[in-house]
């Protein structure tokens, strides 16, 4: 196992990202914050409870879940993307590393980041709103879980996409719409049939419905259902990026 | 000196498009040379580097470093290896001090400070460690590529165009700094198109054309075997035209006819420079000077891509056309 290299890569990886802190950690915790501040402080007293939660809090883990969406995808394209645009991936290719240790190193560090972010928000959202978090490890694995499937998501977008409109039109044009109707802002309980039945079919729902759980342990589905589409949506990317790697599909001629 | 530490055979590579950039090529590299691969662009001269380093797959064909496969066996082979390429591709806001020891690092070596700080000073380079590559010169730039791939003290170095773009002065300082890798042991192999870096450097040589290698050997047999040299006789008087006597020999006339010029091969048995000679005094054509050319590489590897009709035999010198050399 080339330690030395993972290591390489993650410092690389975590010291870019230092560099633009204002960019991938301060903006959208001052963004989701504003919804905080909208729906929580401004709004929340005058809409319904969900699920006995106030609206408030109930958004928390669903937003919070959209910027980790977004900055994991993000991070993880870009960390593969950049090198292939300015032609340093060469260094990569022609390191002793396999391709397990180079997607472990790139992922490894944006889940970090995801991590770094989402615990900020959250941080940041009890000023506004009032939160509890009933089952801390479960919200950890979860977080660390949904982090790692979407960073290797964005992985893969990252050696998939041949320009920057490629990068970003997966996050923004699938995962920020699939976000919004996954019951980020609502319950899907509260979706009249057939809706309610074909919103079921948006994997998103089920990973934020785990995510609320671990905060207040009220759920759309199963906690079960959850885990086990995090875990699905970790194995398909896997075996994405492996069979990337495998044919070289964008990164090799 | 003369194992092999690089072993390419049969190794091929169509690209998706249909092209042919290596048909069958087979070389191998002696330990602790500097070995010069020239060739015109898109010869296969970066493809053939490309696959040796992990690159670029190959249609077929297999490399040996040290004796050891470079696909199962990558993390031996890969160690061993360090690549300058052509284009300066380098993170711009990354300093010279850490993208030397992120190289380091992703080849698997521990920090080595006092190493990455020695190869800067020798590279010229301490000066400028903590400055952002956006701020270096393209020769600055080319330096801390040659740095980053010696970071790993690696046993061979491709450096691919090392020169392109560089001035005068500059490359003389690449070569001095290639002369001082090999002094240390390190296996050279460069790809050029300037024939003068290749005759500066090179212990032996390798001309590839059309993804195929026409002509492998040993710099001074290279020159040797393909050097014609010309005879250069200043005449006392100019010639208004070659006299029809002088026919057979096929000379022709220079500098207004004050020069007779004649193209011999030095391996052949007769030269036919004693008869041209005999013939001119019995015309009594008088002469005042005679001075011999040989051949620089730069016209033997015209002769051997655009000469066309050889046949590869790497590794086993020179191949020549049927009917020897033209």
């Amino acid at each position: 196992m080339n330690l030395h290299g993972i290591a390489a890569i993650y410092r690389f990886e975590m010291a870019r990202w230092k560099r633009t802190l204002w960019q991938s950690l301060v903006t959208p915790v001052i963004t989701t914050a504003l919804y905080f501040v909208v729906f929580g402080s401004a709004l929340g007293s005058r809409m319904t409870e969900m699920d006995g939660v106030s609206y408030g809090a109930f958004i928390v883990p669903g937003l919070t879940l959209l910027s980790v969406f977004m900055q994991s995808i993000f991070n993880a394209s870009f960390g593969i993307y950049f090198p292939k645009f300015v032609g340093t991936i060469y260094e990569l290719l022609s390191a002793p590393i396999s391709s397990f240790e180079a997607v472990l190193a790139y992922v490894g560090a944006a889940v970090t980041k995801s991590v770094i972010l989402a615990l900020v928000t959250i941080a940041t959202a009890t000023l506004f709103v009032p939160l509890h978090i009933d089952h801390p490890v479960a919200m950890m694995l979860f977080l660390v879980g949904i982090s790692a499937g979407f960073c290797l998501f964005g992985f893969a977008i990252g050696v998939w996409a041949q320009n920057f409109e490629q990068l970003q039109m997966i996050p923004m044009l699938v995962i920020t719409p699939l976000t919004f109707l996954g019951g980020a802002f609502y319950s899907v309980k509260a979706l009249g049939e057939p809706f309610r039945t074909i919103t079921l079919f948006n994997p998103i729902v089920h990973v934020i419905s785990g995510f609320r759980w671990s905060f207040y342990s009220v759920t759309d589905v199963p906690v079960w259902s959850s885990v086990l589409v995090t875990l699905a949506i970790i194995a398909v990317c896997m075996a994405v990026i492996a069979w990337m790697f495998r044919t070289g599909y964008r990164l090799k001629q | 000196m003369n194992d092999a530490i690089l072993s390419i055979r049969g190794l091929r590579k169509t690209y998706g498009t249909g092209v042919d950039a290596l048909k069958s090529v087979d070389l191998d590299i002696r330990r602790g040379e500097i070995f010069a691969l020239l060739g015109p662009n898109g010869a296969g001269k970066t493809t053939l580097i490309n696959i040796v380093c992990g690159i670029v797959t190959p249609s077929a064909g297999e490399v040996l470093v040290d004796g050891r496969n470079w696909q199962s066996e990558f993390r031996y082979a890969r160690e061993r290896i360090g690549l300058v390429p052509q284009e300066l591709t380098t993170e711009a806001f990354e300093t010279v001090w850490n993208t030397t020891r992120f190289s380091r690092g992703l080849y698997g070596k521990p920090r080595n400070d006092p190493y990455v700080e020695d190869l800067l000073k020798r590279l010229s380079l301490l000066d400028k460690r903590k400055s952002e590559m956006r701020f270096l010169s393209g020769g600055m730039k080319r330096r801390v590529m040659i740095a980053k791939a010696l970071s790993h003290e690696p046993a061979i170095l491709f450096l691919d165009e090392p020169t392109a773009g560089v001035d005068v002065e500059l490359r003389r300082d690449m070569w001095e700094v290639v002369r001082k890798l090999r002094a240390d042991g390190t296996t050279i192999i460069l790809t050029t198109h300037y024939i003068e870096e290749a005759e500066e450097m090179a212990d032996r040589v390798g001309v590839i054309s059309k993804g195929a290698l026409v002509a492998v050997d040993e710099k001074r047999d290279l020159m040797a075997k393909m050097g014609k040299k010309t005879l250069e006789i200043v005449l006392a008087d100019p010639l208004p035209a070659v006299p029809p006597e002088l026919a057979e020999w096929k000379v022709d006339l220079a500098d207004e006819g004050h020069v007779l010029r004649y193209q011999f091969d030095s391996h052949a048995e007769r030269t036919g420079i004693a008869s041209l000679m005999r013939r001119l005094s019995e015309l009594g054509i008088a002469y005042k000077d005679l001075s011999t050319h040989q051949s620089s590489l730069e016209e033997i590897f015209v002769e051997l891509v655009h000469g066309g009709g050889r046949e590869t035999v790497p590794g086993q010198g020179l191949s020549l056309p049927a009917g020897g050399t033209k």
